[in-house]
């Protein structure tokens, strides 16, 4: 093969590479060049303010949780939609990807239908002191529900493939429902789980739309790191905006790496 | 431990996998449950389990109701016919897995799983994956992982079902072995008729969902009660109302009382076994199975006509038992 290779074949990896350039790498490229264009002493200084350092941590906080709940509910809705049978599975199945079909914008807006003061729950919680809109509740919320399917659309196939034959032998050698999950389960699952993982990461760090609704957008506050560099870059502080996004593009990226090291490590 | 199984019956959804069904298995044997598929044979094995809860009936287990009991507390090996082998685990992680459950001490387990390796022949494969071993030892690292909890049933759903024929033979002897060294209650689920000879010292003839016929291998054979079980064990040719085994029929050079004109089509010879096919001169194609020396002797050859006459033959009527007429008591004549 490789001492006669068809003209056609250099054509498509040219198309291929070249529509990724132009999509992906020039404009990273781009955002790189310009947030170091001052050098690195400027490009450092102008994401470390406490407003810029507190939109990364909200972020982060936010991420974290995001991913800690939509990994435990994405596996057990899985399971659930795996391993049983019940009426309106089919319509679990359709519900869990409207985030994936309705715009960022319109989920923030519904929370804020739901939660505001002349919303449904809205009462319910601001008389009980819980402030849900304009603080991190709701940007949770709005977090949580964009990055919603994930980790069940990487979860399914995987518990599809395994089948069910390992869980039924391990019940027959005495294992309760825990010990088999544990064991035998999300052993089996693990690589669906962590590439969900690292799925809702990246959409959680580079969500805007939904949060910039309900956040209220206070810099300081409930501002995240995208509200932030959007912020920003209208007040033409470029090199800030250009620097952050590259940071969060980092963050996303090592998630990434890191899964693929510990599968490596594992496969070795 | 006894399993005694009463009327358990079985639906999912139109299709009837199980049908009234009850079966006797005694303590110590080793019992096949023989069917096509769809007699309901792995579904009656899965509900012994307390895989699968019948929809009616009862499950003892040496003298115990386990109907309600979930299959982890029932005290069941189990055997699946794609070994379910624990993917991420170690031969020896498998076969220790009931033991750890039970939080038996590291060193008792241990000794147990270096037993186990003996017992099923995988000595050096302890620190392998699964993914490493061939089918055969994938199924014998599964049946020690059900013996390590010292299960006081054994169940095997068409255990070699998925293996070689040549590693088929020789497991089919190995299990057969095994179980007169460890003698616990064993239960396996085969289509294949010569296996369940083979191996069983009963079996469960099973077809849609009921229970044609149990009993021992040769009995199964000699005195099958419904035509199912006639056809079902060993080969068989149908010629109006008998039932004739292809070595109960003989080839003869000239025509005789009972015997039917028929020209040999062909001739296959397999060893120590030939098989002759007749045409019949209704164009009923039939077979007659000799050794390759009655062949010889006879000098049979394709094209050439003979007359061919049942030894012996089973008639099963309408109502009342199966009638056995022996034809010619004086074998090549």
């Amino acid at each position: 093969m490789t001492a006669k290779r068809r003209p056609g074949r250099y054509g498509l990896r040219f198309v291929a590479l070249g529509y990724l350039a132009m999509l992906l790498l020039i404009p990273i490229g781009m955002i790189s060049y310009r947030a170091f264009e001052h050098g690195f002493a400027a490009a450092r200084s102008s994401v470390t303010t406490p407003d810029a350092l507190h939109a990364f941590y909200m972020t982060i906080v936010i991420a974290v949780i995001a991913v800690v709940a939509n990994t435990i509910f994405g596996v057990g809705c899985a399971l659930l939609l795996v391993r049983s049978n019940f009426r309106g599975k089919a319509l679990l199945n359709a519900i869990i990807d409207v985030p994936f079909a309705i715009s960022p914008v319109v989920v923030g807006l519904s929370l804020l239908l739901l939660y505001g003061r002349t919303g449904w729950f809205g009462d319910v919680f601001l008389n009980n002191g819980i402030q849900i809109l304009f603080a991190m509740p709701g940007m949770v919320l709005a977090t949580i529900f964009v990055s919603l399917p994930f980790v069940v659309r990487e979860v399914v196939p995987v518990l599809h493939e395994i089948g069910d034959e390992q869980e039924q032998a391990a019940e027959t050698l005495g294992a309760n429902w825990w010990q088999t999950f544990r064991r035998i389960t999300l052993p089996a699952i693990r690589w669906g789980v962590a590439y969900g993982v690292v799925l809702t990461t990246a959409r959680a760090l580079g969500e805007f739309g939904a949060v910039a609704v309900v956040s209220g957008r206070i810099s300081g506050q409930t501002e995240t790191a995208t509200l932030w560099v959007a912020r920003e870059f209208g007040q033409f502080n470029t090199t800030g905006a250009y620097t952050a996004s590259l940071v969060l593009a980092l963050i996303a990226v090592a998630t990434l790496l890191a899964m693929n090291l510990f599968k490596r490590k594992e496969a070795s | 431990m006894s399993i005694i199984v009463e009327g358990a019956r079985k639906e999912f959804g139109d299709f009837v996998a199980l049908d009234d069904v009850s079966i006797q298995v005694p303590d110590g044997s080793l019992t096949a449950l023989l069917g096509p598929s769809g007699s309901g044979k792995s579904t009656l094995l899965r509900v012994i389990a307390g895989l699968e809860q019948p929809d009616s009936g009862r499950v003892m287990i040496s003298g115990w109701d386990a109907t309600d009991v979930p299959a982890q507390k029932r005290g069941v090996g189990f055997v699946f016919q794609h070994y379910a082998a624990f993917k991420h685990m170690t031969v020896r992680d498998n076969i220790a897995f009931g033991l750890s459950i039970r939080k038996r001490d590291n060193k008792e387990i241990d000794e147990r799983v270096q037993e186990l390796i003996q017992l099923v022949h995988l000595e050096g494969f302890g620190d392998r994956y699964p993914s490493q071993l061939s089918g055969g030892q994938r199924q014998r690292m599964a049946l020690a992982r059900a013996l390590a909890v010292e299960p006081k049933v054994l169940l095997l759903d068409e255990p070699f079902g998925a293996l070689d024929a040549n590693v088929r033979k020789e497991l089919r002897q190995w299990l057969r072995r095994l179980h007169d060294e460890v003698h616990v209650t064993t239960i396996f689920v085969t289509h294949d008729q010569e296996e369940a000879m083979e191996v069983a010292g009963q079996i469960v003839v099973m077809n849609e969902g009921r229970v044609e016929q149990t009993g021992q291998p040769t009995d199964l054979y000699e005195h099958p009660r419904t035509e199912f079980v006639m056809s079902f064990i060993g080969p068989v040719n149908r010629r109006g109302a008998m039932f004739i085994r292809p070595h109960d029929l003989e080839l003869l050079q000239v025509p005789a009382p009972d015997a039917e004109e028929a020209m040999i089509e062909r001739i296959v010879r397999l060893g120590f076994e030939t098989r002759v096919e007749l045409l019949l001169p209704d164009g009923q194609q039939i077979w007659a199975q000799m050794t390759r020396d009655e062949a010889e002797f006879d000098e049979l050859a394709e094209g050439a006509i003979v007359y061919a006459r049942p030894r012996r033959a089973k008639v099963f009527e309408a109502n009342g038992e199966p009638r056995t007429e022996e034809l010619s008591a004086a074998p090549g004549a």
